[in-house]
Parts: C-alpha cells; structure tokens; sequence
C-alpha cells in the first residue's frame, strides 16, 4: 500500500483548509477526505508521533512538549473586563497533530437529552445567557455512535440507569477496574448511587491496527506510545493521510482569514516554522481551532468590512466562555491502590446528572468519577496532604506512604454561560510572532460557586463512605484556568445572538464554518471532548451536503 | 559561561540525557502495527529488560563534567538537597542524582532559573554563617545544623507545621531549588533524573512499563460489576 503523503501548494486551490488538527479537526479531515475532497489542515504545533512519546514529566509539563508553551504564546487573565490584565499561565491547549485528544484524560460522556433542551426546563439564570441549543440529542445521537466505534471508545451500554437512549452497544468492553474504582464503587453503592464501568476512549483490545491500552500508567498529558489512546492522531489522521487527498501541515500558525471583496474566504494565511508568510487557498475554510484560538482567529481576522472580526456581526465572538466547574477530594487508604498503574478512571456516576435545582436554590448537574492522574513529580505538587512538610524525614516518609495509597474523587459538572467571560485580544502583550496575546476574562457565576461547594460536600460524602485513613480537598474559589474551551462561538438559529448555525456555517460568511469546542451552547457536565468529536462528524455531513449540492461555492 | 567541574565518582554523562528507552519505543512500533495488545504484553517484559541494560550501558561511571554550576555551587546544590529528601534507609536525592539533574535542568527547561542560582545559594551560605558563627557555607554545617537553615527557608519538617514558614531570605530561591530537586528525584529518568530509580523507590512506583489487572490491593478480588441493587439474590 502506498504511504506517500499527498502535498498541495499553498497557490493550489484546495477544497478546504481546517485550522486545527485535534478532537474535532481531526475528524473534519477524515471525513471529508474520506468524502473525496482535497483538504489541507493547517496545525500550529508539531507532527509528534509515538515515537517521541516519553515519560518524561519534566518535557511534557514544564516545556510543554505537547500544548501550548506561555513563553512563546503568552496570555494574560483578568476576572472582569473592568480589571486591567496581567500576565498569567491561564489556559492550557494541545499544540500539536491531534491537539487536545493527544493528551486528554479520555472521560467519553455523551450528552443527555436534558443537556440541549434544559433552558426551557429551568428557564432564565439571572446574569447568564443560558439557553437551549438548536439541534436535539436525536440529532447528535448518530455521530455519538460513530464517535464510539470509529474513534473508539470502551465501555458497557446500559450500565448506568441515567444514560440516554442508544442505537448501538460499545464497540468494546470497558478497561479492567482499578482500586479507586473499586473503593469508589462501594462507597457509591453504600450511599445509594448507581456507579458503572467509565466510558473512555481508550482501546480496551485491539483494533483498527492500534495496540489495547498497556496499562503504562502515563496518560493524562501524555501523549500514547502504543496506539490505544483514541486521539485524534491515533485514529482519524491516518486515515485521513490515506486517501491521498489530505495534506496535514504542521508548525503553521495561522493568523488571519483571507476574505474577498465579496465578503467570501479565500483562504487561511499562516506563519511556517521559519516564520515565513504563506495563504493556503481553498474554496472554504473550517476553523477547528479550539475554543480560545478560534475566537481569536476570527478576532485577528478583522477588517473593512468586518471591523469587529469576522463572523463578529453578533458581537458574540468569543463570549459565553464555559469551562466547567468541579470538586476534588483526595483519601489516603491502609493497602497500596497502586493506582498509578493504568489510564485515569475506571468507575463513575451520573446520579447527580441533574441536581435538584428547586431544592437546593441553585442550578448544576453533574457526573463523578474515583481517578489517579497522578504522575510521580505532579503527585508532589499537587497529591499530598495540605499540611505536610515540604523536606526531610517526615516529607519522604509521606511521599512513601501515600504515593501508592492515594485516590482522588473528582466531580465534573456544568457551568453557565456569562457573557463577560471569554477571550479577546490583548491590548498589550504579544505573542513571539507579534500577534496580539489572548486575553482571558472569567469569574465564575455565583451560581456555579454554590454548586462547586455543593459538589465538594458530595465528594467527601464519597470518601467519609470509603473508609479512607486521610482526606482532604481543594479548596472552592474562584476558577483561574482553563482547559475546556466551550461556547465561545455559539451555535444557534438567530444571527443575532450566536455565531453559526446548526450546520456549523457562520451567519455571516458563507464559506466559513466553525467546529470545535467553540461551537457549544451550554456546557455539558465537564466531559466535552466526546460532544466536540459528534459535531465534528455531524458539521462534516452537513458540509458535505452543502458542498455537493453548490451550496457553499455557488 | 560553561563552568567545568568534578565531584566525587559519578555514574552519569550528558549521554544519559537523552531518552535511554528510543528502542524500546522502535520495538513497540513496530508491535503496534502487526500484532495485537496480548503479544505486546507477553513481550514488553523483555523489551523493557532491553531499554534497561540500554541505559545502564549508556551510564557506565566516569567523571560528569558541570556545564552550568561551579564546583563550589555543585557542593552545596548536593548539601541542600540531601537535607530535602535525605538518605536513610531507602536513598535520598543523592543517590538519585539530584545535582546533574538540576545541571542539566539550567541548561534546558529551567534555563531562566540560571541567574538565581549564584545569588540564591549565597544567600544561604550567608544565612549559615551568620545563624553559626564560624561555618562559612551550608555544605559545611552538621546536619542538624543545615536543617535549622532548611527550617528558616521552607518551613518546618514537622507534620503540621510545615506552613509556618520564616522568610529569613528574600525571593523564591528556596522554591526553586526544592522544585528541581523533586523533579530530579520523581522524573523519569529519560528525563535525566531519579538515577537508578532511586525515587520511584522511594515511592513505590514500579518502573515497567506495562501493567496489567488486578493492579492493587483493592481490585484483586473485586467479583465483576453488578448493577447497584443487584447485589442480593445473586450468588
């Protein structure tokens, strides 16, 4: 079989360029490859392969082999546009050939019939523009599917009473139990929840070519060395590659949206990795950027006739930011878990799905996990307990003790959208192409600050349940990072008050469609990556559609 | 400036500093695509008996020459992080190699780290000598000594106390130091550190690289999963 890659010419004319290679980026290009297209996706970050996958912690967190580096890419934070930004590492992201799905956790909940729909259930939340998406879970349940057998995704169907409705059964059985499951699974059955096998997006056996899960213990943040892990990299980019019609591009940062005079995309202009400028043209253009860079793409992109940015005309570009909310607790145990053996999760619940908004004066819903994301050195800084002592006997004793006895109880839940919150250009700060640096703006909704004390007591419910010789959790404040990226360019039907419409295609450019996390109305219940990977399937059938009947050149 | 330095007999080269494991990786590649996740694991044993006898070929002993630190910073680099993650009967950071790791950190990740390490270390040697009178720099103190000096610096070593801390030196230089010698005991030691596993030791963390169920002491009899409230009336 021929391996030999195909590559186009920036001058070539290409069908379309994807900005973004990662959960959804990934996808667009294999689908619409696959669908015979001649496609370039142009990546900031680098083409790693397994490879150049390490253990090595010190590369991967603090030279951030695989995301974004706040050296070369600074941000600034501020909680409140009134304040004045300063600089702060606020916002992680994948940078490289499969993103943020090169290095995930790999948590794969679909969303719930509720989640699209709930607006009308609650109604409004003051100082939020909460409201229902426009398409249903029937809509996406499809795409769901495909995610779980394409992608792949291990898991039990069935298992918990509180899943939707499904037309298929998990390609694969979940992965094997780990001890915090276990521990997790009694406590939970004790208080009267309804725990099951974690749906994850890590091969539990072998398939499509790629390795099952070997267990190495060096997976979130870690890009997989054998395959198993269900990124974008290891499933949809080769085959992607191998229709000989897609080109993936990396170390090029794009920076602006060409547009003509008709107001139509021309094409993607990008910085190489020698910094040269080159335009990728291409009858349409599909930014799968992430929720930060998308907005910020389109924010750079501004001009004569797009003053605000493109696709900006409802000024909500960038908005609405939702990064989730969520609640840790940590319990020391008498016997070894050897919890660092294997992926993050083994067991959760969805019980708390929905929380009882009348009853407890605030709304929130969420799922909870029993993990170990731990790796030796991020276990030091961030696993041990508040009060013990950073040297000596007593600090060895405990990193002995309590490395191979620690588990955290983690749970995820949802955030609601508050205009303010977001990401815009900086005034000041430039990034080391003398782009204008993101600028991150985020308080949590008191709302979401009630329900993650809320959530916190939960959790250590869970742990009191358990048995644990030691607890503790993180304390509930204000969120000042970011890793889920959601909502920043809302779908929507109004022109008005969101971005692109159910197709992915903006309101106002017709050749320019949006994809990513982005492309959220609400914030599902902090495992968004598998909802990103059923749009991008959905958004490919949609573009395919209007591509072949001249929808978008004609 | 490249400072070029010898201490004592040490079992680690610059060579060492890159990943010691690229075959094992080839290997499993080359896995990956023909074979399925059972053979891997029947033979990821050996593999990893490979990149191990790869690494320790690669780490025969001979003199370590300091690019970054002087000799004299190297010493008391090496006093300060013994105390941290001190000898007993487990090793501590020196046996995991703490000081080349941190070497070869100013020259890598931790580059912007450099300049602090000069006056940093002074600072602490200043500190020792005016707290006793007479011991000119923290390498030549007695340990209870130096731990009196760690005190003042990161706070108590006593469960409970340790968020007391004297700010008897300006700047984060304490945080810093303490942050590298962790990562040099804890990283893995493609990454330059944990020399011989000497952390993971320390913690229990088994350096294979394959793993498979039951894992822990929780898991190893656990009877499958049952629905909640399924559990009576079944055997």
């Amino acid at each position: 079989m021929s391996q030999a890659r195909v590559s186009y010419k920036p001058s070539d004319e290409v069908d379309f360029v994807i900005v973004g290679s990662g959960a959804s980026g990934g996808i667009l290009a294999k689908e619409l490859s696959t669908n015979g297209f001649r496609v370039v996706v142009l990546e900031q970050g680098p083409y790693l392969t397994e490879k150049d996958f390490t253990h090595d912690e010190v590369k991967v967190f603090q030279e951030h082999l695989l995301t974004n580096n706040p050296k070369q890419q600074p941000h600034t934070f501020r909680a409140t546009p009134r304040e004045k930004a300063k600089q702060q590492y606020s916002v992680m992201y994948g940078r490289c050939v499969g993103g943020s799905s090169a290095h995930f956790t790999a948590n794969f909940w679909r969303l719930h019939e509720i989640d699209f729909i709930e607006h009308s259930k609650i109604g409004d939340i003051p100082g939020t523009t909460f409201t229902d998406w426009p398409i249903r879970y029937a809509d996406l349940e499809p795409y769901y599917t495909k995610v779980e057998w394409e992608v792949g995704v291990s898991g039990l169907a069935g298992a918990s009473p509180f899943d939707p409705w499904r037309s298929k059964p998990y390609p694969m059985p979940p992965l094997p139990v780990k001890s915090s499951g276990v521990i997790f699974e009694r406590a939970a059955k004790k208080l009267g929840y309804h725990p099951f096998p974690a749906p994850m997006a890590i091969l539990s056996q072998p398939r499509a070519g790629r390795s099952a899960c070997a267990n190495c213990g060096f997976c979130l943040g870690f890009g997989c060395e054998v395959g198993a892990k269900s990124s974008s990299l290891a499933s949809m980019i080769p085959v992607a590659e191998k229709t000989g019609r897609c080109e993936i591009r990396p170390n090029s940062y794009v920076h602006k949206i060409e547009i003509d005079e008709k107001g139509r995309a021309t094409g993607a202009v990008y910085f190489d990795a020698k910094g040269v400028v080159h335009m990728q043209k291409a009858k349409a253009v599909v930014l799968a950027a992430n929720g930060a860079e998308t907005p910020r793409l389109l924010l750079l992109s501004h001009s004569k006739q797009f003053p605000n940015g493109l696709a900006n005309s409802s000024g909500m570009v960038g908005k609405n930011l939702m990064v989730n909310t969520g609640a840790i607790g940590f319990g020391v145990y008498d016997e070894p878990l050897n919890d660092y053996k294997g992926f993050a999760v083994s067991r959760i619940f969805h019980d708390f799905y929905e929380a009882d908004t009348q009853k407890l004066g605030f709304y929130g819903g969420g799922g909870v996990d029993a993990r170990y994301d731990m790796t030796p050195i991020n276990f030091v800084m961030q696993g041990l307990p508040p009060e013990t002592p950073k040297w000596g006997s007593s600090f060895k004793k405990t990193l002995h003790n309590n490395f191979t006895r620690t588990m955290q109880i983690y749970f995820h839940g949802t955030s609601v959208p508050v205009e303010a919150n977001g990401f815009s250009l900086d005034d000041e700060v430039k990034d080391a192409w003398g782009l204008p640096a993101l600028r991150f703006t985020y308080r949590d909704h008191d709302n979401d600050l009630k329900f993650m004390a809320w959530m916190t007591e939960r959790v250590m419910e869970l742990f009191d349940a358990s048995g644990a010789r030691t607890t503790w959790h993180v304390p509930v404040a204000p969120q000042q990072f970011a890793v889920h990226l959601l909502g920043t360019c809302r779908m929507g039907n109004d022109s008005k008050n969101s971005v692109i419409n159910p197709d992915h295609r903006t309101h106002d450019v017709k050749n320019l469609f949006l994809c990513d996390g982005s492309s959220l109305v609400t914030s599902g219940r902090g495992q968004p990556t598998m909802t990103i990977e059923a749009l991008a399937f959905r958004a490919s059938d949609r573009i395919t559609a209007l591509a072949k009947s001249g929808e978008i050149s004609g | 400036m490249t400072n070029v330095a010898t201490i004592h007999t040490v079992t680690y080269t610059s060579e060492t500093m890159d990943p010691a494991c690229t075959p094992r990786r080839e290997f499993l590649l080359q896995l990956a695509g023909t074979a399925g996740a059972a053979l891997i694991a029947a033979q990821w044993p050996a593999v990893t008996a490979a990149a191990q006898h790869a690494h320790e070929a690669k780490s025969s002993p001979q003199t370590y020459k300091f690019e970054v630190l002087t000799p004299e910073q190297a010493r008391e680099v090496e006093a300060i992080a013994a105390r941290i993650i001190p000898t007993d009967e487990l090793p501590g950071a020196t046996e995991a190699g703490v000081v080349y790791f941190i070497d070869y950190a100013l020259r890598t990740f931790a580059r912007d780290a450099r300049e602090s390490y000069g006056p940093g270390l002074a600072q602490i040697n200043e500190l020792t000598a005016q707290t006793f009178p007479g011991v000119a720099k923290f390498s030549a103190a007695t340990p209870e000594q130096q731990d009196k000096i760690l005190e003042m610096t990161l706070g108590s070593s006593e469960a409970g106390n340790s968020r007391h801390r004297q700010r008897a030196i300006t700047g984060d230089f304490p945080e810093t130091i303490w942050f590298h010698v962790v990562s040099g005991f804890l990283v893995a030691p493609e990454g330059g550190g944990n020399r011989d596993y000497a952390g993971w030791k320390v913690i229990g963390r088994d350096p294979a690289h394959t793993f498979s169920s039951p894992f822990g002491f929780y898991d190893k009899d656990y009877p499958g999963w049952q629905p909640a409230g399924s559990e009576m009336g079944k055997k």
